[in-house]
């Protein structure tokens, strides 16, 4: 351990439970005194009258500031340090978003609220759609899925609804072999089947395989740019070219879109619909997992699809929401999405401008390529293309010491980093997928890449070091096989 | 760039290690054509004065701090001070998903507690670490059913939240799934004698609310037997979680699907909300969403890791049975905190008050109009029938500064000039009395002749 | 890796031992080793008709699901429900831990799986 910089150990407080914490008379609460006359519970709820709350806790306020503090200090966060997970962009999720969405009309604001009293409201979802539009060059937007995922399905919703309109919805979806889970998931979901397209060995769409694969069963194709080894597919141009040709369209996972943003526009080279995961590119806090936000974006032929309602400027030049669209999808979620979040993602695209958006991207494509030149021979990088904003490595080096990916990962932890995405993408056997995001200084990625080659020695001198790791943190090596063979998911008394 | 760490010479040093000339070398993979040779047409960019300017701006337009008995999904309690605290802390709200248990044990730890507090709430055996909202928490329970059942029917009450039938309807529209309304009755529930010619053999569930969208208690026990004799299983979703403090858990049900908002989460104009799937633990390997399992790491310390993954779309692909990816971590710790914070008593007293305050509501309102669905027990909300049209008494109401109850007529034609009012521990007796003397002074203008009309408010 | 003799084997790993019209399913020690620590199995109920070549269940460990595939076409008789509470039994005994018993719709479907020779030599140049 004589080579970590980064971190030291210190002391943090154990603390169990917070039912193990509980005792009748405790509180935490005190409701203002009643101002209209008691009533008698059972006289007007009955049979309906819940008898007592089982083992809910009772507690005091500074046992739960504890309790919930302690907690937290066992997390590692973007504001600890550098979060390499590959494809999963994690920035730094500026506080000026959250003093914003904490204004007390946005945060207190009810969905069904008047429009009249909604004009802020209107005006916020305006904005960020027009500025959505302009950073994507598509035509049409709905704010309304709640994360990349939902974003997805909508997507691919729209593209059935189209298809299905000409009169024939197809049969099944090409997606690339590097693709994300999601997206066979999402196909199935909307009634797809899915057809797997091979990757060249340069990592990238096989256009003469894409060409044969193409016919008129097929819907569309759901193309990760840049994908997930972070290359940017070059001949996007020519595989629009293939789908349209045969009447198909070309849906674009808007993961990755944090390469792209002031320097290219999907709606410029050939996309027809697309997400964006305001979590990824605009900066909105992952939150431990979630909330996300997955806007949508199309070209105007899809525009009647879109879920109900729709943000219009009405005659008398006020907003509004449109709910009369009889060719819309439907809804995909209750009111009007993840709204906190686009209050977030505005502010970020504010705070940036043009200019900072275009740098912010720079910067990420940057620190990617310079954690490539310093960690290439070290470890083997199965592709040689060009990076944009994320590199994939694999562990091929280390494994003939038996050492792999995910141990890799958890030595990094004692380093004092987040590991990288362990053995993703599905075409790299022991993967290693490094994103660093623009949010990282270069004393930081120095200090990321001196671990990563540290790693690499112990690999060759002591692999039992990186075999056990992490050896730094408060428990080690969960086991996840008794968990998931006898899943224990509550606490019980 | 203020969020960018890095100095010109920073950059510089970068290519030269990487043997760039350029910025635009890294860039060369992109085809010159496709190239965006402009500036974004953005707004510039601005200081941080000027955007907490531009966003009060917004937040003044938009409804700030009227007293409001809007209900209907989207509910307003008070949110103890302690939540944003505790939210704000960066090691919450900047991590990651809890993939790596060593190092996000804080989050896993919370979820767990989150699990347990939502069975000990609704009367379940398990429950997931959260869902996007109610309206997909309650489409994916009914996928869910037809995944236990292996049948495809699904039947849905028409008193459900609209735009959670709505959101069902486009989950189900490629699924194979026949969608099926049964309607409600004079006291606001289930039509008993409708369910029963509806509800067939070839029935996956049954979905109800409780309490419905009207504010209505449902007899869930009777639901649940109905249900049972045709092999169907029941579906509850619940969109106002305070009920569960003073109502009766659905603990008949056999799937749970809620909505969490009114645990400690900001109205925020419709989300971001969590919704929740909490089952019997004989379903819990074709329940959608994240779940955290207690274990032991290597030294037998008690720990926490994410489980049951083999469920999830990442792994699943094409086979995944589930729109969910994600969970929403952030806004279930907020309702964690609620939860927490209210506890075994807090929770049953804020309920009472919610129902003191509705009952005081629906017996003053009801001498200016007509308390529809009596007859069954409601909790914070109900209808109201006036004469006049509810758009129009609104439009009174918000030139004295209240938001009026919420119009049926989209959803509910043959209620007439009906509306759905909620009251909660924040309503107070004031602006009850205050809308009170608006509704009658509607009445009497409804009966005799029209007082000039406000600008109608929609 | 003694494979036993009197099964037979899929190119998906699982045997099949027939005994008259009657068989018993399971997966090889070979597919419970690469699939590792395995934590739930997936089994169709009694009265289930398989047809050959098609999954009829799932077997899972950790981070993965794999399919089961019929060896071949028949009726489920019997599961083995001590697999439902310990899936554990597969990694310490596969060849041991059957799945199903099925009674066989055709014999002679049997006659176009892989012998233990056959299959050994299939998974040598698998694990290439």
């Amino acid at each position: 351990m004589s080579q970590v910089k980064k971190a030291t150990r210190h002391v943090n407080q154990n603390e169990g439970l917070i039912f193990e914490k509980s005792s009748p008379g405790k509180a935490a609460w005190r409701l203002p005194p009643l101002d209209v006359p008691e009533v008698d519970t059972a006289d007007l709820l009955g049979e309906a009258e819940r008898a007592d709350l089982g083992h809910m806790p009772e507690v005091s306020e500074i046992e739960i500031i504890r309790h919930f503090t302690r907690l937290s200090t066992w997390n590692y966060a973007i504001d600890l340090g550098m979060y390499p997970l590959g494809s999963c962009t994690m920035k730094y999720n500026p506080r000026i978003n959250e003093a914003v969405s904490r204004f007390e009309g946005l945060a207190n604001g009810h969905p069904y609220q008047p429009e009249r009293i909604s004009l802020g409201a209107l005006r916020i979802l305006k904005t960020l759609t027009d500025c959505l539009l302009e950073i994507t060059g598509m035509q049409a937007i709905t704010l309304q899925p709640a994360a990349g995922a939902h974003g997805e399905l909508t997507g691919i919703l729209l593209v059935r609804a189209f298809l299905q309109k000409q009169g024939n919805p197809r049969k099944k979806i090409l997606i690339p072999d590097s693709a994300h889970g999601t997206n066979p998931a999402t196909a199935a979901m909307a009634g797809y089947a899915v057809e797997n397209l091979k990757s060249n060995s340069a990592g990238m769409v096989d256009v003469a395989s894409l060409a044969a694969q193409m016919n008129e069963d097929v819907a569309a194709l759901m193309l990760t740019n840049p994908n997930t080894l972070g290359v940017f597919e070059q001949e996007i141009h020519k595989i629009a070219d293939i789908l349209h040709g045969k009447g198909g369209l070309l849906y674009m996972d808007g993961a990755n879109m944090n390469a792209l943003v002031g320097k290219v526009r999907p709606g410029d080279f050939g996309v027809d619909v697309m997400h964006l995961n305001l979590h990824k590119t605009f900066s909105t806090p992952h939150g431990g997992g979630g909330p996300g936000s997955g806007p949508v974006a199309c070209k105007n032929f899809l525009e009647p699809f879109l879920p109900v309602p729709v943000i219009v400027t009405k005659a008398d030049g006020t907003l509004g929401f449109d709910y009369n669209r009889p060719q819309s999808i439907g809804r995909v979620r209750a009111f009007y999405g993840n709204f906190g979040m686009h209050v977030r993602a505005l502010a970020y695209i504010m705070a940036n401008g043009p200019d900072g958006l275009r740098q912010t991207t720079e910067d990420a494509v940057l620190n990617a390529n310079y954690i490539r030149k310093g960690l290439e021979g070290v470890y083997d990088l199965p592709y040689k293309t060009p990076t944009m904003h994320e590199v994939v490595f694999s562990d091929r080096v280390q494994a003939k010491k038996g050492v792999r990916t995910g141990d890799l990962a958890k030595r990094l932890i004692d380093y004092g980093f987040h590991p990288y995405t362990v053995s993703f993408p599905l075409i790299v056997p022991g993967a290693m997928m490094i994103e660093p995001t623009e949010s990282e200084s270069k004393e930081e990625l120095d200090l990321f890449v001196d671990a990563m080659k540290s790693i690499a020695e112990e690999c060759e001198k002591a692999p039992d070091v990186v075999l056990e790791a992490p050896h730094s943190t408060r428990v080690s090596r969960l086991d996840e096989v008794a968990a998931a063979r006898k899943p224990v998911l509550r606490w019980k008394p | 760039m203020r969020y960018l760490p890095k100095s010109p010479a920073d950059r510089e040093a970068m290519l030269r290690a990487i043997g760039a000339r350029s910025i635009d070398d890294l860039f060369a993979p992109i085809p010159n054509e496709y190239r965006l040779n402009r500036d974004l047409r953005l707004p510039r960019q601005m200081s941080e004065p000027e955007i907490l300017e531009w966003f009060q701006k917004c937040s003044r337009e938009n409804g700030k701090g009227l007293p409001s008995f809007l209900g209907a999904g989207a509910y307003h309690h008070y949110r103890p001070v302690v939540i944003d605290t505790i939210i704000s802390r960066g090691e919450f709200l900047t991590a990651y998903t809890p993939y790596q248990a060593e190092i996000s044990q804080g989050t896993l730890q919370s979820i767990f507690e989150f699990q347990t507090m939502i069975c000990e709430l609704t009367g379940m055996e398990v429950a997931n670490a959260s869902m996007y909202d109610g309206s997909t928490a309650t489409a994916e329970a009914a996928t869910m059913a037809m995944r236990v059942s292996g049948r495809r029917r699904v039947v849905m009450a028409r008193s459900v939240h609209p735009e959670y039938r709505e959101v069902l309807a486009t989950y189900g529209q490629h699924q194979d799934m026949p969608l099926t309304a049964v309607g409600f009755g004079e006291n606001g529930r289930v039509k008993m004698a409708e369910l029963e010619r509806i509800l067939g053999e070839d029935c996956a569930c049954l979905v109800v609310q409780s309490p419905n969208f009207f504010g209505t208690i449902e007899d869930v026990p009777a639901l649940a037997e109905l249900a049972r004799s045709k092999g169907a299983l029941l579906v509850v979703a619940i969109a106002e979680a305070v009920s569960l403090g003073i109502v009766k858990p659905p603990a008949e049900a056999d799937i749970v699907a809620m909505e969490a908002q009114s645990f400690g989460v900001p109205l925020g104009f419709g989300g971001p909300y969590a919704g929740v799937i909490a089952t019997r633990e004989k379903y819990v390997r074709q329940m959608p969403g994240r779940l955290v399992g207690e274990t032991r790491d290597k030294h037998g310390k008690r720990g926490y890791v994410l489980t049951l993954a083999t469920r999830e779309q990442h792994i699943r692909r094409e086979k995944a049975t589930s729109n969910i990816c994600t969970n929403q971590a952030l806004i279930a710790l907020m309702a964690n905190v609620f939860m927490t914070v209210y506890g075994r008593e807090g929770l049953k007293e804020l309920a009472k008050q919610n129902l003191a305050k509705t009952a005081y509501a629906r017996q003053h309102f009801g001498r200016h109009g007509k308390a529809l669905f009596d007859g069954a027990p409601v909790f914070n909300e109900f209808v109201l029938q006036t004469v006049e049209d509810p758009y129009v008494i609104n439009s009174r109401l918000l030139e004295e500064n209240i938001v009026g109850g919420f119009p049926l007529k989209k959803f509910y034609p043959e209620l007439g000039n009906a509306a759905l009012w909620c009251c909660t521990e924040t309503t107070t007796r004031a602006s009850i009395d205050a809308v009170g003397a608006v509704l009658a002074r509607a009445q009497t203008a409804g009966k005799r002749r029209p007082e000039p009309e406000p600008e109608v408010v929609r | 890796m003694a494979y036993p003799k009197n099964f037979k084997y899929t190119k998906e790993h699982e045997w099949i031992k027939a005994d008259g019209g009657t068989a018993t399913v399971g997966i090889t020690t070979y597919a419970q080793e690469s699939l590792g620590d395995i934590v739930f199995v997936e089994l169709p109920k009694v009265g289930a008709e398989l047809s050959a070549g098609k999954s009829f269940g799932t077997v899972e460990s950790v981070k993965a699901v794999s399919d089961l595939y019929a060896p071949a076409s028949g009726t489920v008789t019997e599961v083995n429900q001590d697999l439902a509470t310990a899936p554990e039994k597969i990694n310490s005994d596969a060849h041991g831990s059957w799945m199903i018993k099925l009674k066989l719709k055709d014999p002679k479907e049997l006659n176009a799986l892989l012998s233990a020779d056959d299959y050994e030599k299939f998974v040598a140049e698998e694990t290439h």
